[in-house]
């Protein structure tokens, strides 16, 4: 190996503000009108082999499914792995997902159905991709599930979540484009009104130094109230809805638990999913679950900031001292109440409204940014200082004239619409033109998601522009190990077998073994550090061969 | 909010200068008076995209549960 070169770009981020190793995974509401009672699993299954078949890339049919930071020794390559031959056999490192497999979709539907339903050259049917971008396509139980790569700020985690919308977009064209097949719709939301819930969950870094006691007292009074400014609004109250009304949340009225590991019953507004190793003791990842789907690209950035935010008050030990009484019924009467004058009970006495509490989070991050000097405007992180603006304009909005944010808060947007209708037409609550409105928003086709339809007529503001997110598409992070990821699947694509968060493994003739590369480090494997080699080598033999230190290729 | 609605002086009946260039979005103070124009506008253009049969398509989005 080669000692690190001077002057390579740190590991770290800085700290105190905004930036963090982050990203989104999105659960897809899948819908085909014209064959209502087709199997969720199987149609999702179509969604992922729409995308292999338009982007030819790989699927990683054996990839790891753990969100894994695991380091388990210093890392001497100054590119950023500890290097491994793997003495795996190819049927072991082709292991089963833990989603339904195409065996499984097979015994339970039928393999006739299978076999005619489009399936790769080894006869089984892709449930599980790893994209160029780095991110990852999959079925998750009943639903297709985009997880994004992981990205270092708010900005980016915006992007590359809107990409997977793109993503999303493409694989319904190309169903909708075969005969055979009934066309299918996926919309970004969050629930089926019906008692159903799926979730939209983000993932931040965080050093496990940091007890998580102080996570659950910091957080909790953070994810009662964030809703205010990234709720995408739902029409109905109650889990199945059937309360008339319109609350600020998807999510909210899913939730039953204060702290748990479950995410699909009993749900938890602090989940401790950790998946640790037993060596993790550097990082865990904070798995949030509370998080509607966003549309709109401001909700969508204020959540992610915001929390990172909160997350580095803290990590510094600063955030508000501040305690909900009944946090859960906390969660769900803000929700309830669109006017922002619901008040919940602290445990020193006080009552305060969600905004109250969002303000104390909003001055003691302000603070922190300023002593730890990443929201300076010249000198600082280039992140922190936008959130905060944003956060402090959107606060105020909220406090003053709730309508005047229609055009970034999610929650107020689609409300705005529900009202119109409701004054022109005057429509009940419960009129189920209303509740198509509630569901249409969310349709990822832009000629039918009536987000889209508001986004077109410039009603909401964005945060990243078109060509960007096209890019994100196509294209990984340049700054975590996402890079080395997707790049590896764009550039060498015939050559992996798989790929997870924390691996990428080829099978290369020449070399032998299976060769599995771990990229356990989030901010190793960037353009920085491999760029050069990418662009050097145009097969995955030479690539490998000087990736790994091995012999040069014997002169044919 | 509704109240502000109410006030545009747009109608329905203008839906013709619906593909005219709307005034260019600059800054964010002014894109949310947008935000509180054109309902109406709107409204028609959305009416054109929903779904027919809006109870039978609400009540047959039936999903299987999630995270």
């Amino acid at each position: 190996m080669t000692a690190r070169p001077e002057g390579l770009p740190s590991d770290r981020l800085p700290v105190g503000g905004a930036m963090r190793v982050m990203g989104s995974e999105t659960e897809y509401g899948i819908h085909s009108p014209s064959a209502p009672g087709a199997n969720a699993t199987m149609m999702s299954a179509r969604i992922i082999q729409a995308y292999a078949n338009l982007t030819r890339q790989r699927a990683a049919g054996g990839a790891e499914t753990r969100w894994d930071y695991t380091d388990e020794e210093p890392l001497h390559d100054a590119r950023g792995w500890t290097l491994e031959r793997s003495a795996a056999d190819p049927s072991q490192l082709t292991d089963r997902p833990p989603v339904l497999d195409a065996e499984a979709v097979a015994l339970a539907y039928g393999r006739q159905e299978l076999e005619a339903d489009g399936s790769d050259e080894s006869g089984s049917l892709l449930m599980n991709m790893v994209l160029g971008n780095g991110a990852r396509l999959y079925v998750d139980h009943a639903h297709p599930e985009y997880s994004s790569p992981e990205v270092t700020n708010p900005r980016d985690a915006v992007a590359w979540d809107a990409a997977g919308d793109l993503v999303a977009l493409a694989t319904v064209r190309k169903v909708a484009a075969d005969p055979d097949l009934p066309p299918i719709n996926l919309y970004k939301n969050n629930t089926d009104n019906k008692s159903v819930s799926y979730g939209s969950h983000e993932n931040y870094l965080m050093p496990r130094s940091v007890p998580f006691g102080d996570i659950v007292r910091g957080l909790t009074p953070f994810f009662v109230t964030r809703q205010v400014i990234c709720g995408a609004g739902r029409l109905g109250k109650g889990q199945d809805g059937s309360t008339a009304g319109f609350q600020i949340s998807q999510r909210a009225d899913f939730f039953e638990a204060e702290v748990g590991l479950e995410t699909t019953i009993r749900r938890p507004i602090i989940n401790t999913r950790d998946e640790p190793h037993a060596t993790a003791d550097k990082y865990r990842r904070l798995h949030v679950i509370i998080g509607d789907a966003n549309l709109s690209q401001v909700s969508n950035y204020l959540k992610f900031g915001t929390t990172a935010l909160v997350l580095s008050l803290i990590e510094a030990g600063q955030a508000p001292k501040i305690e909900v009484h009944e946090p859960v019924a906390g969660l769900q009467a803000i929700s309830h109440d669109t006017s922002l004058t619901a008040t919940v009970r602290l445990l020193d006495g006080r009552r305060v409204t969600a905004l109250d509490i969002q303000w104390m989070y909003y001055e003691a991050a302000a603070k922190l940014g300023q002593e730890t000097g990443v929201s300076d405007s010249f000198s600082g992180d280039g992140h922190t200082r936008d959130v905060l603006e944003r956060w402090e304009s959107t606060l105020g909005l909220l406090g003053s004239n709730p309508a005047s944010a229609a055009s970034s808060v999610e929650w107020l947007a689609k409300m705005s619409l529900l009202d119109g209708y409701r004054n022109r037409d005057g429509l009940e609550w419960n009129d189920a033109r209303l509740g198509l409105v509630d569901l249409q928003w969310s349709d990822v086709r832009p000629e039918k998601g009536l987000y889209y339809r508001m986004l077109s007529r410039d009603r909401m503001q964005t945060i990243v522009d078109d060509a960007t997110i096209s890019r994100a598409v196509v294209e990984p992070p340049s700054d975590t190990r996402a890079y080395f990821r997707g790049k590896c699947v764009s550039s060498f694509g015939k050559d992996v077998v798989g790929a997870s968060w924390d691996s990428v493994i080829f099978d290369v003739p020449g070399i032998g073994k299976l060769q599995r590369v771990p990229t356990r480090e989030p901010l190793r494997g960037t353009e920085a550090l491999t760029g050069q080699l990418f662009r050097k080598h145009a097969t995955a033999g030479a690539f490998l061969r000087e990736l790994l230190g091995l012999d040069p290729a014997p002169p044919a | 909010m509704a109240a502000q609605e109410q006030q545009q002086p747009q109608s329905r009946d203008v839906e013709t200068e619906a593909d005219a260039p709307e005034a260019p979005p600059a800054a964010p103070e002014a894109q949310a008076s947008v935000a509180t124009q054109g309902v109406d506008d709107l409204l028609d253009e959305i009416d054109g995209v929903l779904e027919s049969n809006a109870e039978e398509f609400v009540r047959a989005f039936v999903q299987k549960g999630g995270q």
